[in-house]
């Protein structure tokens, strides 16, 4: 700790850079870290594991200045750090290379290595010394092994070179500690092998590496030390020699499933199937998708963020085309779905993004909830809408699906809540009855109570004879709602378990399938 | 295969300015025996010198993803005020005033838009009822004659070459310089590609933004000036409905709506396109009540190229899930 002087110029490796003490963060009054506390060695990899939404994304955007930390400490070479943005953080010496990499394509590599400050030509002078940019991003090019002329377009880059570039780029800055977040992603085997030859190099060089994968194998291949948050909480800190993939999954799950659940009755899930789905593929997203949702029936889709549940929904709804398979609603092959025809034939789709695909913000509640129901209501000559029974069906919805808020006429969207918005989405579906209900995240960022009442309707749907495909991040959620749940992972179906059998280290297991291929087995 | 048709489409919406070109110019060849000759082709960049000139400065706006609608009303006003106030001026001392009144425009719209957060298109569309408006006000709704200087500027040729096209070479070359040499040049497409990117890499945005606004308005007001010696007197309708040509300029050249692609010199060339086709319609003689009709069509081409070019880039770029062998 009293290495305050030595880390600027060149950090021992072993040496406490980023010493992290008793850090809280709550979002609208919802804890999501709980005195987290860690340190990160110059020269070593720090890997940071936890299931989507265990806090390790904010820790990071604390760390990278994006978000500001509610109390605890952090110390960087020994000194306070509290960085006022990521403009701040990036100076003092920390880079983060995000999933979607912050590059400009349409520019060249130099370019981007130095568009906030090129060389010049004279000094004082706002021209441009291409060669000296040209020279300099080349010997940063060589520090990661990437052979490529500095004057190409990123757009022309392969992922994994345009993480490169961002690597590059944190050189560039003289970063200190550089963090990663999901970097293996999208990139192919033979690119992965490359960026961890990278990353040891940096760390011969002292630099401190923060690495945060679900990819479990990479963690146990690449880290010295290894932290596991569950629920904002750390609960796990070993040396890598410690730790075990098994033991990090049972360190990551964990948790009881409350009474958040209203009881499901399996019985009723004996339905005709009424959504069938035959080998659905898609070059880059999805491959080889069969299964077959029965009426009253909740089929669970679980997997990891990129797992492609999401595309396939959408492919399913008709917003995506398709390369080759089949779509078969009620009996009726689908053979070019458009968001209409699905919506046609009793499908159904709550987006995971309801603020920019599912809701009018500055439209009433009623409004919102009639929309996708306008034609039913309108007749005659000149399709004129019957508002007298059409705002008696809404209120009658707006009720049913039990939004908070008396005058549904007069009410804003905007000024709900999170999980009434929510319910003036379903409600809005529910109003054309549909016989196939795609929800994708239906409960992200809404509190217990209102998720609670999501459930209760999901139930009294499939109850109903609606068959239900329910994408979650959350395994609870599914485990407590599912009558079976389907795990994908790299864009296919992995594992289907029926409820009874299931058992959350084996979901997740199953969802990061690439992560325990060669350990576990 | 799909990823080979992308390609072919993709070089065939990128070169369709250029194909049309060929085809207008054999066309018109063919149907008058005056349109392909070099002094006509003088004419041609002559006459189409001030659009090329405010569609470089447009350039720039477009390169952020940002809309300039009263490029036309800053060219009057400028006019006008050249004409009513600066009559006993040199003109090393009127121009350069001009230069300046148009910077005052874009730094107008600038303020608006950065500071007072109003949406570019509403600005622009104000201020260009504004900027006429102020004009008709100083020129008492009448036409306004230019002074011996001004007209004497327009007619003189350096080297055979008309002044319009130097002030035009010089606004290119400095503009040229501006966007490929200089930090703030390769600023602007940054904004123009991801502004929340370029915010977090560090790039003052709004500063950026508020720049290519007051380049706008400069240019807007040479390409005033230019047009103006040329035609010696402003009438109320100078600069009328000019923004359209010159966006059409800027984006049958190549630079998209929708920020981040485009440069000076595919403007030019946009500029000299629709030049070429008016001067191609008197040439044929055609009857002048098709001329907008004709324009029209050309400006819609510009802006389907862009929104096709815009959804193949789309298609070409979307995220992969599952990383496929070759």
């Amino acid at each position: 700790m009293s290495a305050a002087a030595s880390v600027s110029a060149a950090p021992a490796a072993g040496a406490p850079l980023l010493e992290i003490e008793g850090l809280c963060k709550s979002f609208f009054g919802v804890e999501v870290l709980h005195k987290v506390g860690f340190t990160v060695h110059a020269g070593r990899v720090l890997g940071l594991v936890g299931e989507n939404g265990s806090g390790k994304s904010t820790t990071m955007n604390i760390i990278g200045g994006v978000h500001q930390m509610d109390s605890g400490r952090i110390m960087f070479g020994g000194a306070d750090y509290r960085p006022k943005g990521p403009r701040d953080a990036s100076k003092q010496g920390i880079a983060f290379i995000h999933q979607e990499l912050n590059l400009f394509r349409n520019l060249s590599i130099a370019e981007n290595l130095f568009i906030t400050e090129f060389p010049k030509l004279v000094p004082g002078l706002p021209f441009i010394d291409r060669g000296a940019a040209r020279k300099r991003a080349s010997e940063l090019l060589a520090a990661v092994d990437l052979d490529i002329p500095p004057t190409t377009l990123v757009n022309r880059l392969s992922q994994g070179e345009r993480q490169l570039v961002e690597i590059a780029k944190a050189l560039g800055a003289k970063a200190k500690i550089i963090i990663f977040d999901e970097p293996t992603t999208s990139l192919t085997t033979r690119e992965t092998d490359r960026l961890f030859d990278i990353i040891n190099k940096l760390r011969q060089q002292g630099i401190a590496i923060i690495y945060i994968s679900h990819i479990l194998d990479d963690i146990m291949r690449l880290c010295d030390d290894i932290v596991v948050l569950r629920d904002g909480n750390l609960v796990g800190k070993a040396l890598k020699a410690d730790m075990t993939i098994e033991r990090m999954i049972s360190l990551m799950v964990g948790r009881n499933i409350d009474q958040l659940f209203p009881p499901r009755d399996s019985a009723i899930a004996a339905g005709p199937p009424v959504l069938e789905v035959r080998n659905i593929t898609q070059r880059g997203t999805v491959k080889d998708i069969s299964f077959s949702l029965r009426a009253g029936e909740v089929l669970g889709v679980s997997g990891l963020m990129g797992a492609g549940r999401s595309e396939l929904a959408r492919i399913l709804f008709g917003i995506d085309d398709f390369g080759s398979g089949e779509i078969i609603v009620n009996g009726k092959a689908l053979t070019k779905p458009t968001p209409t025809v699905c919506m046609d034939n009793g499908m159904a789709f709550l987006t995971e993004d309801r603020r920019a695909e599912g809701l009018m913000m500055e439209a009433p509640i009623d409004h919102n909830i009639a929309l996708s129901s306008l034609q039913a209501y309108a007749g005659g000559f000149a399709h004129k809408i019957d508002s007298t029974r059409l705002n008696a069906d809404v209120s009658k919805m707006s009720a049913s699906v039990q939004i908070g808020a008396r005058d549904i006429a007069n009410t804003l969207v905007k000024n709900l809540s999170g999980g009434n918005q929510q319910k003036v989405v379903i409600g809005k579906w529910l109003l054309r009855e549909p016989t196939v209900f795609i929800l994708d995240e239906p409960t992200r960022g809404i509190d217990v109570g209102a998720k609670n009442e999501v459930y209760k309707i999901i139930n009294r749907l499939a109850a109903g004879g609606a068959g239900i495909l329910m994408i979650s991040s959350e395994i609870e959620e599914l485990v407590g709602m599912s009558d079976r749940i389907m795990v994908m992972a790299h864009g296919e179906i992995r594992a289907t378990f029926e409820r009874g059998a299931f058992d959350r280290e084996e979901l997740l297991r199953a969802a990061m399938w690439d992560g325990i291929r060669s350990n576990a087995k | 295969m799909n990823g080979y048709r992308n390609r072919f489409a993709m070089l065939a919406l990128q070169n369709a300015p250029l194909l049309l070109f060929a085809v207008l110019v054999i066309v018109f060849g063919l149907m008058s025996d005056r349109f392909l000759t070099p002094v006509n082709f003088l004419n041609i960049i002559n006459q189409s010198s001030h659009i090329a000139i405010i569609a470089i400065g447009m350039t720039f706006v477009l390169l952020i993803a940002g809309i300039d609608l009263s490029v036309g009303a800053n060219m009057y006003l400028s006019a006008a005020i050249l004409g009513v106030f600066f009559v006993g001026m040199p003109p090393l001392v009127a121009f350069p005033l001009v230069a300046v009144l148009g910077l005052a425009f874009g730094a107008f719209n600038g303020f608006m838009i950065t500071q007072l957060r109003v949406a570019a298109f509403i600005t622009t569309l104000s201020t260009l009822f504004i900027g006429r408006g102020i004009a008709l006000y100083f020129s008492g709704n009448k036409m306004v004659p230019f002074s011996k200087d001004v007209l004497t500027f327009g007619r003189t040729a350096y080297l055979g070459i008309p002044s319009a096209i130097w002030v035009f070479a010089l606004v290119l070359i400095i503009a040229l310089i501006v966007l490929k040499m200089t930090t703030f040049g390769r600023q602007v497409y940054a904004v123009g590609a991801d502004p929340d990117a370029a915010a977090k890499a560090g790039i003052n945005v709004r500063r950026v933004t508020f720049a290519v606004y007051c380049i706008c308005g400069v240019c807007a007001a040479v390409g005033g000036l230019v047009s103006g010696s040329q035609v010696a007197v402003a009438s109320s309708t100078f600069g009328f409905q000019k923004e359209f040509p010159v966006i059409a300029a800027a984006v049958l050249g190549g630079t998209s709506l929708f920020g981040g692609r485009g440069g000076v010199l595919g403007t030019v060339f946009g500029a000299v396109l629709i030049q070429t086709v008016e001067n191609g319609l008197v040439m044929t003689n055609a009857n002048p009540y098709i001329y907008p009709l004709v324009i029209s069509v050309i400006i819609f081409i510009a802006v389907f190229t862009d929104s096709s070019r815009t959804t193949v880039l789309e298609r070409l770029e979307r995220r992969k899930i599952r990383v496929e062998p070759d």
